[in-house]
């Protein structure tokens, strides 16, 4: 899908510090890549790389003391193209959960205890699609049943508390969903979630994804549900890309060597499975001061003088690109 | 809902009953009497007019006898006659003193929630401003300054410096608390004294209310809000404010005790004749019947504003469900 | 993510420890005390507070060499006179320097405040140990009458006593001690709860120790910390207790002062002479200012998870 089609994402060169006591934090330090009509991304990274970051950037909800320091973020949508960082509060707040949904890492904290789904639910519609309370209602329902909650109209009057965790994170998805944005961030969906729910709601996303048309950015570190619903990766590192590939490239051609090594730290299933699990040794860099040149050269087993200068993202092959002065050659 | 409320009320009298007894153990098992000379106030009489009082006033009889005659009136709302002002009915002076206490405290915490709400809730959102520091700063020092400090310097500044508020209710009108007239005639009587009793309980309200709003805003669900596309100031208006009130609802309770005990000090500090003056007087001349009334009372309005405050915080808290 | 860099540091350095094996440089290891000591003179308003309360109680360990005249001498040429350089706060309506009143009025205060807490603490420990502690009936007996006594308001309870005992300084800080237990009884319970079921309570209690043992060797000394914030915090409440009692006539008699009862007593001449009512006014809440400023540093310095 993402093949031909044109980008409604455009981030270039974007950087968000955090200007903290003890330093400047480069959560997020040049980073540039594009998302496609209804296609979906994967933005995959141990935590503290930046990417949950970079997502809130889109949104400009970043927490202070964070600000974009740098770059463009543009959003091309049919009332066409804006730069998001240069939009004001307002017309940010036009944006968010209109034009960009997004579900977060907690459903069980992520809904406001004290109103109703109901209530949660409508809101946006009120707000961006300017419905009455009648048809909201009505719309709420309809969302609440397409997202697989059972006895829709009568859970509206429920509270976040009478919900499981994997029917709040449904009804976050619902949420995100309301206004047909043209993209949802969903930002580690399934990581506080039990693994059979996990799958019911990658499901769900996929099929928000297929039958909606809704562009998917995934922000995870577990490349086990990437490869579930997918179809293009970038990694990130230290703040920074550092591989973007589409999904079979990265896991049967990766090049860069930190990209190698979540692969090898990830259990693989299946009926030839021999391989151990290589754990990565040490840990992400301090964002206060990261290593000069290569970010994951302290870390790098493939290490070498040029790792000193900062790699650019090369090309590897089609629509696959690596920062790394030594890529791995996959010649078997 | 309606049951555990009821239920609550139910509990009240069990309670009050402890509470009545307590006190009255205190009052007896302690030495002296209304009619001992000692006592200040009271006159000294010879101990056979002293006889004559004590078997007038039923305090010759067995201990038990007392107390149950002392709950039997009770229930008919007599509390006996005062000690110290002869002649005159407990009832008959709570009837007309406790109004006013009431009205006191009433204004101040109309006062203290209102201008306490609101200072917390600017600090919050305005954090690290200077209104944030300002409002902090002030509400630290009216938090731990006493109140009879604060009126003290309030007669001192804006009654006696600047001429701008008279600090006694000299007035010759009766007191009533629904005559338009009064009001228009007395108000400026009732300011230094709503300000005295309210700016303790203020700055109590602005503290947990601010650490409160900061705690919501930094929570997940204020990131939804905010993820939906809502402004800021509907964040805060729908989402943080109710979630903010749950735990300032919790020292509601506290405060009322406190606005309670603090009238003692402003009616005795600008001589608002309310029941917290008489109470102070009637402490010394052993006064048995309106010590016991004037406590009951507090209590029981005590008692009744927990269940306020309980079934306030149910209401505002869907997690809660009283069953 | 988190910014606060301090925190993931310390958080993520100790497993790459274990997982490299290579040499971990820990922080110089330091002692819980000397942390908050650290992080006590780091607040400004907590040190000012503290230097305050440091000269109260040398103010009022030396009252009788600092006071310029006898507290009690009464001069009636000389009654309410203005501040001058003979009386430096002037003299009250009976000619009593207000000076050597306020300077002794700060034993009073004290003594009444530390008295108070001696009471608290023999009350307050034990019945909130035991019932952490042992659990079951016994404490949910305890506790009930704690929620009673903390629903009354404690200044009514305290004036009902000293009303019927007589107002003597240690009848004041009976009534205050008797009627102040029960705010540290419910917090070292609710810390002899958590600490209850820790490893080392635990390994105790199967190697034989009995429950008082445990009680006195393990965890009381682990609720250290709260005890010590809680006294802060009630030496003003006592002194601000006291205070209203005797501006209401009903605590400390004269002659002895009492800042409360100072105010009290002069507020009648407040038209004419106000400095006789603003001084131990201010004193009053100088010291009140103080103990709060001292005990929110002393709390955020033993435990920063305690506030925020």
């Amino acid at each position: 899908m993402s093949n031909g089609s044109s980008p409604v994402l455009e981030v270039k060169n974007l950087k968000t510090h955090f200007f903290t006591r003890t330093g400047v934090v480069q959560a997020v330090d040049d980073v540039s890549f594009s998302m496609y009509e209804g296609e979906s991304l994967a933005i995959v990274g141990e935590s503290g790389c930046g990417k949950t970051i970079t997502a809130l950037s889109l949104m400009k909800l970043i927490p202070h003391p964070g600000k974009i320091i740098q770059g463009e973020i543009h959003l091309h949508s049919d009332t066409g193209d804006v730069d998001l960082v240069k939009q004001s509060d307002r017309q940010m707040a036009d944006i968010r959960g209109n034009k960009i949904g997004m579900i977060f890492q907690e459903p069980m904290t992520s809904l406001n205890p004290v109103l109703t789904i109901g209530y949660q639910l409508m809101e946006p519609l009120k707000l961006h699609l300017q419905m009455t309370d009648e048809q909201a209602r009505k719309q709420a329902i309809e969302l609440l049943r397409r997202v697989g909650i059972p006895a829709a109209a009568e859970r509206l009057n429920d509270y976040p508390h009478q919900f499981s965790g994997g029917m709040r994170q449904r009804v976050m998805i619902a949420m995100a969903i309301a206004c047909s944005p043209l993209i949802l961030i969903a930002d580690e969906p399934t990581t506080a979630l039990d693994v059979t729910i996990q799958a019911q709601i990658l499901e769900l996303i996929r099929k928000m994804n297929q039958d909606l048309g809704v562009g998917v950015m995934l922000i995870t570190h577990d490349l086990g549900v990437v490869a579930e619903l997918c179809q293009r990766v970038i990694v990130m590192y230290a703040g920074q890309i550092i591989e973007e590939a589409p999904i079979e490239e990265i896991f049967n051609n990766p090049k860069h060597h930190y990209t190698i090594g979540l692969l090898r730290s990830m259990p693989k299933l299946g009926p030839h499975v021999k391989e151990r699990l290589v754990p990565m040794k040490g840990l992400p860099p301090d964002l206060l001061n990261p290593p000069k040149g290569c970010r994951f050269q302290p870390r790098c087993p493939a290490r070498q003088a040029k790792c000193a200068e900062t790699p650019p993202l090369m090309p590897m092959g089609p629509r696959h690109r690596a920062a790394c002065w030594f890529p791995e050659e996959h010649g078997a | 809902m309606l049951r555990y409320t009821v239920e609550r009320l139910l509990w009240m009298f069990p309670t009050m009953l402890a509470m009545s007894l307590i006190i009255f153990v205190i009052m007896h098992a302690t030495p002296g009497s209304p009619l001992d000379p000692l006592a200040a106030n009271a006159n000294p009489l010879t101990p056979q007019a002293q006889a004559n009082m004590a078997r007038h006033y039923g305090l010759d009889k067995p201990l038990h006898e007392q107390y149950l005659t002392f709950l039997w009136n009770v229930v008919h709302l007599d509390f006996g006659i005062s000690y110290v002002q002869k002649d005159r009915e407990v009832s008959t002076i709570i009837q007309n003193t406790f109004p006013i206490s009431l009205v006191l405290g009433s204004l101040a915490l109309i006062f203290a929630t209102t201008i306490g709400l609101t200072l917390g809730i600017v600090a919050a959102v305005r954090q690290n401003t200077w209104i944030d520091y300002l409002a902090t700063s002030v509400s630290m020092l009216a938090v731990s300054t006493p109140n009879f400090v604060v009126g003290v310097l309030l007669i001192v500044v804006v009654a006696l410096g600047l001429n701008l508020l008279p600090i006694a209710m000299t007035s010759a009108d009766l007191f009533d608390p629904w005559s338009i007239e009064y009001w228009s005639k007395n108000w400026t009587f009732w300011i230094l004294p709503t300000i005295t009793l309210g700016v303790g309980p203020l700055a109590t309200i602005a503290r947990y209310t601010r650490a409160s709003m900061i705690d919501v805003i930094r929570s997940d669900f204020v990131r939804t809000a905010r993820a939906k596309g809502l402004l800021e100031g509907a964040v805060v208006m729908r989402h943080v404010l109710k979630n903010a009130l749950i735990p300032v609802v919790t020292i509601i309770g506290p405060l009322f005790a406190a606005v309670g005990t603090g009238t003692f000090v402003v009616e005795f500090l600008f001589s608002v004749p309310g029941m917290g003056k008489f109470f102070v007087t009637s402490m010394s001349g052993r006064d048995y019947n309106m010590i016991m009334a004037v406590l009951l009372i507090y209590g029981f309005f005590l008692a009744i504003m927990n269940i306020v405050v309980d079934l306030l915080y149910g209401f505002l808290d869907p997690r809660i469900r009283y069953n | 993510m988190s910014v606060e860099k301090v925190a993931t540091a310390q958080t993520i350095a100790v497993p790459v420890a274990e997982e490299i094996g290579e040499v971990w440089l820990a922080p110089k290891p330091t002692s819980l005390w000397r942390d908050a000591w650290f992080r006590l003179i780091r607040n400004k308003l907590a040190v000012a507070g503290g230097i305050v309360v440091l000269l109260m109680i040398l103010v009022a360990i030396f009252a009788d060499q600092l006071m310029p005249f006898p507290y009690d001498k009464s001069s009636l040429s000389h009654a309410n006179e203005a501040p001058s350089a003979t009386y430096w706060l002037g003299t009250d309506y009976i000619g009593r320097d207000l000076l050597s009143r306020i300077i002794f009025g700060a034993r009073v205060s004290l003594l009444v405040g530390l008295g108070a807490q001696v009471i608290i603490v023999l009350i307050g420990i034990p019945v909130g140990a035991v019932a952490g502690y042992y659990g079951g009936k016994l404490d949910s007996y305890l506790m009930r009458f704690v929620d009673v006594m903390y629903a009354f308001p404690q200044l009514l309870f305290v004036i009902l006593i000293t009303t019927m005992l007589g107002a003597s300084i240690i009848n004041i800080f009976i009534a205050l001690g008797l009627t102040g237990w029960v705010g540290l009884a419910r917090q070292v319970r609710a810390q002899v709860l958590t600490l209850r079921e820790r490893e080392y309570v635990k390994a105790s209690r199967v190697s034989g120790a009995g429950g008082p043992y445990i009680i006195l060797r393990h965890l009381i000394p682990n609720t250290m910390t709260v005890i010590i914030v809680s006294l802060t915090f009630g030496i003003p409440l006592a002194i601000f207790t006291e205070a209203t009692l005797s501006f209401l006539g009903q605590g400390i008699k004269p002659p002895i002062p009492s800042w409360g009862q100072m105010v009290g007593e002069n507020q009648q001449y407040l038209r004419s002479y106000w400095h006789m009512t603003i001084f131990p006014a201010l004193a009053l809440a100088l010291t009140m200012l103080s103990f709060t400023f001292f005990g929110d540093g002393l709390r955020d310095a033993l435990d920063p998870r305690m506030n925020k």
